[in-house]
This record gives C-alpha cells, structure tokens and sequence, in this order.
C-alpha cells in the first residue's frame, strides 16, 4: 500500500484569519454559552469551567490550549453531556446548527452525540474493542442512531468513511491489535466521522505518535473536515501543531478562556500576559538549552486567587487585578482577551 | 573508568504463538556504553512501534534479551542479587510512557510516593519524608495540599505525567529512563520539567535516558541520539549534528515532519510514503519507504562514520569508513 498525502497537505493551505472570522459571523455552526462545571471533591469545590464562551463556523478548525489541569478536556466532556459524578454541569448552553445540546433529553442526546457533534478522547486509540472487528464496530455505531438504514447503505457509508482517512477496506475485517498506532488512530477519526457530524472534538489525537504519524492524521482530519464541512475542535500542548493547523487559537487559564484569536495574532501578537508567557516559551533550534518557562505553579481551583486567576505569575499585575476579576472585552477585528490592560481599548461584553 | 551501564549486542524477538515462523525482532544488535564519571543525557527516538519502550524495558530488566547481555556497573542484571539488586532496583528508576496505565486506582497519589520513600529508606521521619514528597511534587509544577490526598482519576492527563517524574526525582538514581515524560504537559511546564531533569543530570551525576518522538526537545535536553527504525539504529551522534544536518533519510523524514510554531515554516514538504503492511524482512529495513533506494540497499547497510561525531546506517554513505556496532557508543559526546 502506497500513498501519497501531499495533495491533502496542498490543499490545507486555505488558511486566511479574516476569512475565519467572516466565516464565524456569516453562519456559526457551534455557540458555546456560559459553560460552568464545578468537581465537588472532599478536598472542596473545584470550579474546573468558568462562564466558557465561543462560537465556531463551519469549516472552522479552533484550537484549544492552556495548562495541564486548566479544564480543556473538562470542557469537551461537558460539550458531549459526559461528565461525571462528582462533577456536574451547572450552566450555559451549547448550540450546534440552532439547537441546544443542554436542553435536550437523555435519548435524543445520546442520538446528537456522532450525529451532529462527535468526540475523539485524550487516548482514544486505546478504547476500541479488542474483541470484535473493526467493521463490526462501526455497523453498531450507525446501527444505534439510524435503526431503519439498510445494509448496502450501512457499508457504503463504512467504506466510505475508512477511505476518507486514507485506510484500506481491509481494515473492516481486522482486530485492532492488528494496526498499529496511527492507524487505530485514524479508526477512532473514522468512526468519529461515520454520521458527518457538525462539530469534531479531538481531544489531544497524536500526543502518543511519531511526527510522521501525526502529520498523516492531522492531513486526514483536514481532509475529512474539508468533506463533510464540519467545525473541529482540536485539543492539545503542541503549539507547534497549532500553528500548523488550526484557524484560531483559544487559550484556557484556571477554567475561563483568557484568550481567543486568528493563529497568526496569537503567534505574532498575542495580547493575554500568560499568552505571550506560552509564546515567549515555545522551543526553536537557535537557543539551545535556554529553558523559558512560565514561573510560579498553576493556581488551585480549589483556592482561586482573588481577582484576576493570573496576577500571582503576572508581570503587570497591581492592586485592581488583585481584586477585581476582569471581564472579557473585544478588542479591534474581533479578537477577545480577558484582562484588565485591555478594559479600555476594548468593547465589553454583555 | 568504568562503566555504569553497558549494553552488548543485545536482541529482542517476541514470538508470535509458540511455534511460528513469524518472530517480530523488536530490537536488533543494540551496542551501547553509559560510563559512570560522565553522566549523561541520551536520546533514543523513533517512530512507533520501533524499539524504544522494548530497550526501556530491557535496561529495567522487567524483560530479558533474546541474546547478547546488560551490564550494570560491570555485572549482568539478570544475575544480579542480594544487596547488588536492591541497588540496582533503587539506582535505575523509570518514568513509565503512559500515565493513564500505571497507576493502581485504589491508591491515593500520597501511596505511591511514600512506598519507594519506606522502600528505599530515604527518609529520617516522617517530617522528612513530607518534606521530600513535597520538594519534589513542587519541582514538577504540582502544588502538594491539592494533589496529596487524590486518587489518580481525580486528575488530568498532565497531572498524572508529573506524579511519575516527582517519583523519579524523589529516588535521585544514577540512571533515569524516562519513556515521553512530557508528552502531555504544555510547552511552558514541559521547559521547567526538562530543566529540572537537567538539572538532576548536572549537579546531581544521574544519567538520563530520555526516550521520545519530540525532537524538538531532544535537542534542547540531550548530548547524543540514537535514532531507532523497526529496532535498528538508522543514525546516531551528538544531538546538534544529527538534528540540525541529518545525514539518514528516516532522520531526514522525521526533521523534515517536525511541526515547527512558526508560521512561516510549513509542515512537510517532502510527501510521505506510508510503511508497507508487511515489512520486508532482508536488507535496508526503511527501503520500502526510502525515495533514494537502490538495488544494493536489499542487503542490511552496515553503519557508516560521517564525521567524529555522527554515524548512519545508509549505503548513501558508503564512502566513509565504516564503524561497528560495538564502537557506536565512542561517537555520542558525554
Ligand atoms: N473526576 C474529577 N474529580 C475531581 N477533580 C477533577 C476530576 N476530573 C478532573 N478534575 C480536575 O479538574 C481540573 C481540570 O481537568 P481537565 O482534565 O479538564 O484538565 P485538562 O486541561 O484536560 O488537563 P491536561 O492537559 O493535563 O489533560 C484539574 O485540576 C483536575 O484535577
Ligand atoms: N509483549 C509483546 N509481545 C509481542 N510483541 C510486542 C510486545 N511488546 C512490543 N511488541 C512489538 O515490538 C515492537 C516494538 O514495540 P515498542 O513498544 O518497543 O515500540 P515503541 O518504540 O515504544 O513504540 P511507541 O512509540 O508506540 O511507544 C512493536 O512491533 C510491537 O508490536
Ligand atoms: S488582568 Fe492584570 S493580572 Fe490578570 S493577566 Fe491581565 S495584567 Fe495580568
Ligand atoms: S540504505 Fe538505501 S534504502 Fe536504506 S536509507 Fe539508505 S538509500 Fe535508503
Ligand atoms: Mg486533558
Ligand atoms: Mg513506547
């Protein structure tokens, strides 16, 4: 089996920051809300999503980074309706294509999930069945949500979606031990993608691969994305990925997004002082050695500093971000920060 | 001077069912010499599937080699006793590749620090022991009075990552190997975790095995690198020579596909020839891929010294001298 993916990298390259935003306010297919979950633990009560809100237009790839333990897995889980005791939804809303998840009942959202909005977990490559053939799996993903479809049209749309990440039809008959990591990988992209949904959730899909592993499914995801005009929410650390990849970067600090923009504002101008703590720290081949770290520990959801979550670590920090918690404000192009130093020459939200 | 681990031609092939003809040679004729008065920080990269947890395993003596052996300051580890095995078992230490797989859910985090602190008997009391669990979860970014306490699904990916290095760094081995200790930690956070491990190499003389697909790290942490492709070392030599001027074309496919946060550099120019379901058994093992093979390349290249620091396993070289497997380890700088 040979391939060539350089077409499907080609044509990745339609990445424009205007034509994102035009893009997001011509027709969203994905508003999030005001999203809170809170963890009741012993230790206390950890607000892991603090008033979460983003929308996203077809076609659309955000990415979606922050600290370890900032609340970005946390956030795709209440996206799909998943989290568990001892957590719990406590408010917002998330609209995909006009209707909102949250308002749902148990049955239709368990139809919702795959159909209008998939999620591909941190690790996914582990959760296949070991037991019982690719093929079979994906026949019972359709067969739950659309009972009444036929056969030839139930493998038609299996083949269909194996060759959209580029996997043989072989693939259909094997066990997962049989593949190896980026092609269980892209079987979890396949599946994901089996019912076209609008909004794709991928949850850190090649932090366990080979660079060039990653860059094939990264291309497929891109290319499938093409296809079936879905928004893809693209969880990770590597920036590097980011910048190669996604239209627009959202940064998460203690649970509240603290920054959303195009990706070449952010790498070129990011505004958030813990943004451009993540940029200034991003590794390249001429300073070797040079460790730039952001200094000082996360803060404890448990204990949220006053005011604004970031003034313990912060260069700019004084007596109002101490106290008073800031606001997220638009600032010019439609760019949104969450921090005092911007409070005038942006727009505030309501 | 000797040495503080040596590995001499060492093989490992799993058997797939009892009696068949189809072994997976999972690691092929690995040479390899750390020296104990010359810590150091190795890079051991490659694809998946290609050999490194298997070497990981090896050296942490959890699997035995097919053939050749491992010498662990001067005796082998599989025959190893008494207070000699306890001192290896406290002096080589290991952060684990998957931090979802390791831990035992009906443990707090507290647990699994605190067994190695008895274990080992690292501490004078129990203030002291608090101390050095505390010290060491700091190190990594953790803040103890949150993390003391939970249980393991209590916490995020990144979060169980660094458990396992506290570990590490709490027991203060001579030889670390750490399997993707970061591969789940931000790049800020991943830059003091790597500086801390640095840190343990220079000022504390512990030798570090860093086991990753993350080159970009690999350069900024590691003297040498080992580069490894279906159990075969494909290149080697110090770290800024083989990144920055990679001389195998696997090296060059995988300098080539590092997603650089640069905008204006693109990922991969070169296209990607995706590996055959069945791999061919003789000869180069890369050659299915290679867009530079020849007929010559159906018998296994040999290594090939570039320069005093760098060797590849290519016939595009075959120039140069060419360089045993056994002499390998006097290329990688210390
Ligand atoms: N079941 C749970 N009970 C209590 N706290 C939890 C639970 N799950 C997660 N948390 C806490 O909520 C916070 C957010 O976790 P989450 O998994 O969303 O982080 P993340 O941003 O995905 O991190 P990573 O990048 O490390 O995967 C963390 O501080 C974590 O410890
Ligand atoms: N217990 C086992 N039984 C049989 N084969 C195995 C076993 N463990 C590993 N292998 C095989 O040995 C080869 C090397 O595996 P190894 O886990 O060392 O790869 P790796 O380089 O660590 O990959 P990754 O980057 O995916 O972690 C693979 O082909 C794998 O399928
Ligand atoms: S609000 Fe103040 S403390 Fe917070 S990030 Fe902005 S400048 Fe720093
Ligand atoms: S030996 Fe031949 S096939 Fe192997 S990498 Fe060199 S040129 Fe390519
Ligand atoms: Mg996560
Ligand atoms: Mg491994």
């Amino acid at each position: 089996m040979m391939m060539d993916t350089k077409a499907a990298g080609a044509q990745a390259g339609s990445r424009n920051a205007t034509a994102a935003y035009d893009a997001a306010s011509a027709k969203s297919v994905l508003q999030v809300k005001g999203l809170e979950v809170t963890y009741y633990t012993d230790l206390g009560r950890a607000k892991a999503l603090d008033d979460v809100s983003f929308t996203l237009g077809a076609g659309e790839k955000l990415g979606m980074v922050g600290e370890s333990g900032s609340g970005k897995s946390t956030m795709a889980l209440a996206m799909m309706r998943m989290i568990k005791p001892p957590g719990r939804i406590e408010g917002g809303s998330v609209i995909v294509d006009g209707t909102d998840l949250m308002a749902l009942d148990d049955d239709t959202m368990r139809r919702a999930r795959l159909d209008k909005i998939a999620y591909i977990p941190q690790g996914a490559m582990n959760s296949l069945n070991p037991v019982t053939r690719i093929g079979a799996q994906m026949v019972d993903a359709i067969k739950s949500h659309m009972p009444r479809e036929g056969r030839s049209a139930i493998m038609d749309r299996c083949m269909h979606a194996l060759r959209s990440v580029d996997l043989d039809s072989g693939v259909f008959r094997m066990y997962a031990h049989e593949l190896s990591g980026g092609m269980k990988q892209r079987v979890c992209i396949a599946i994901g993608i089996l019912l076209e949904p609008k909004v794709i959730i991928a949850d850190e899909p090649t932090s366990a691969l080979d660079v060039v592993t990653q860059r094939q499914v990264m291309e497929t995801i891109d290319r499938v994305q093409d296809q079936i005009n879905a928004a893809v929410i693209l969880i990770g650390h590597d920036m590097g990925l980011m910048a190669q990849f996604v239209d627009k970067v959202a940064v998460m600090y203690a649970g509240r997004l603290v920054e959303v923009a195009s990706v070449r504002e952010m790498f070129t101008d990011p505004k958030h002082p813990y943004s451009q703590a993540l940029i200034s720290s991003l590794p390249n081949l001429d300073n070797k050695g040079v460790f730039q770290g952001i200094p000082g520990l996360a803060p404890s959801l448990l204990r949220l500093p006053s005011g604004c979550a970031f003034h313990p670590r912060c260069p700019h920090a004084e007596e109002l971000q101490r106290t008073v918690r800031p606001e997220s404000v638009t600032l010019a192009g439609g760019r949104t920060v969450t921090c005092h130093l911007y409070a005038e020459e942006g727009q505030r939200h309501v | 001077m000797s040495n503080l681990l040596e590995l001499k031609n060492v093989s490992k092939v799993y058997q797939r069912g009892i009696i068949s003809p189809h072994a997976n040679i999972a690691l092929r004729d690995i040479s390899l010499t750390l020296k104990e008065d010359e810590p150091t920080i190795m890079t051991v990269a490659g694809e998946s599937g290609s050999g490194k947890t298997t070497l990981a395993m090896l050296l942490l003596g959890f699997i035995t080699a097919t053939t050749g052996e491992i010498l662990y300051r001067g005796k082998n580890i599989a025959g190893l006793t008494g207070k000699d095995r306890l001192a290896y078992r406290r002096e080589v230490q290991a952060v684990f590749q998957d931090p979802f797989a390791v831990f035992n859910p009906f443990y707090t985090v507290d647990h699994l620090l605190t067994v190695p602190i008895k274990r080992f008997k690292l501490a004078r009391n129990k203030t002291d022991a608090r101390n050095r669990m505390e010290e060491a979860l700091t190190a990594v970014g953790l803040r103890p009075e949150d993390i003391l306490g939970r249980f393991p699904h209590q916490l995020s990916g990144g979060q169980r990552q660094r458990i396992n290095v506290a570990r590490a760094l709490l027991l203060k081995p001579r030889l670390l190997i750490a399997d993707e200790p970061v591969s789940m930690v931000d790049a800020s956070l991943r830059a003091n975790i790597l500086e801390t491990l640095r840190n343990l190499q220079r000022d504390h003389g512990v030798s570090i095995i860093y086991i990753t697909h993350d080159l970009t790290t690999a350069y900024h942490i590691a003297k040498s690198i080992i580069v490894l492709y279906r159990g075969g070392v494909m290149e080697a030599g110090d770290v800024d020579a083989v990144i920055k001027s990679p001389q195998h074309p696997y090296t060059q496919l995988l300098v080539d596909s590092i997603p650089w946060p640069n905008l204006n550099q693109r990922w991969g120019e070169h296209p990607i020839i995706a590996r055959e379901a069945d791999s061919v058994s003789t000869g180069c093992p890369f050659r299915a891929r290679c867009p530079k093979a020849m007929e010559i390349c159906k018998t296994r290249p040999p290594l090939f010294q570039i320069n005093p620091s760098q060797a590849a396993a290519c016939y595009l070289h075959d120039k140069q001298p060419e360089i045993v497997a056994e002499r390998l380890s006097e290329l990688l700088p210390a």
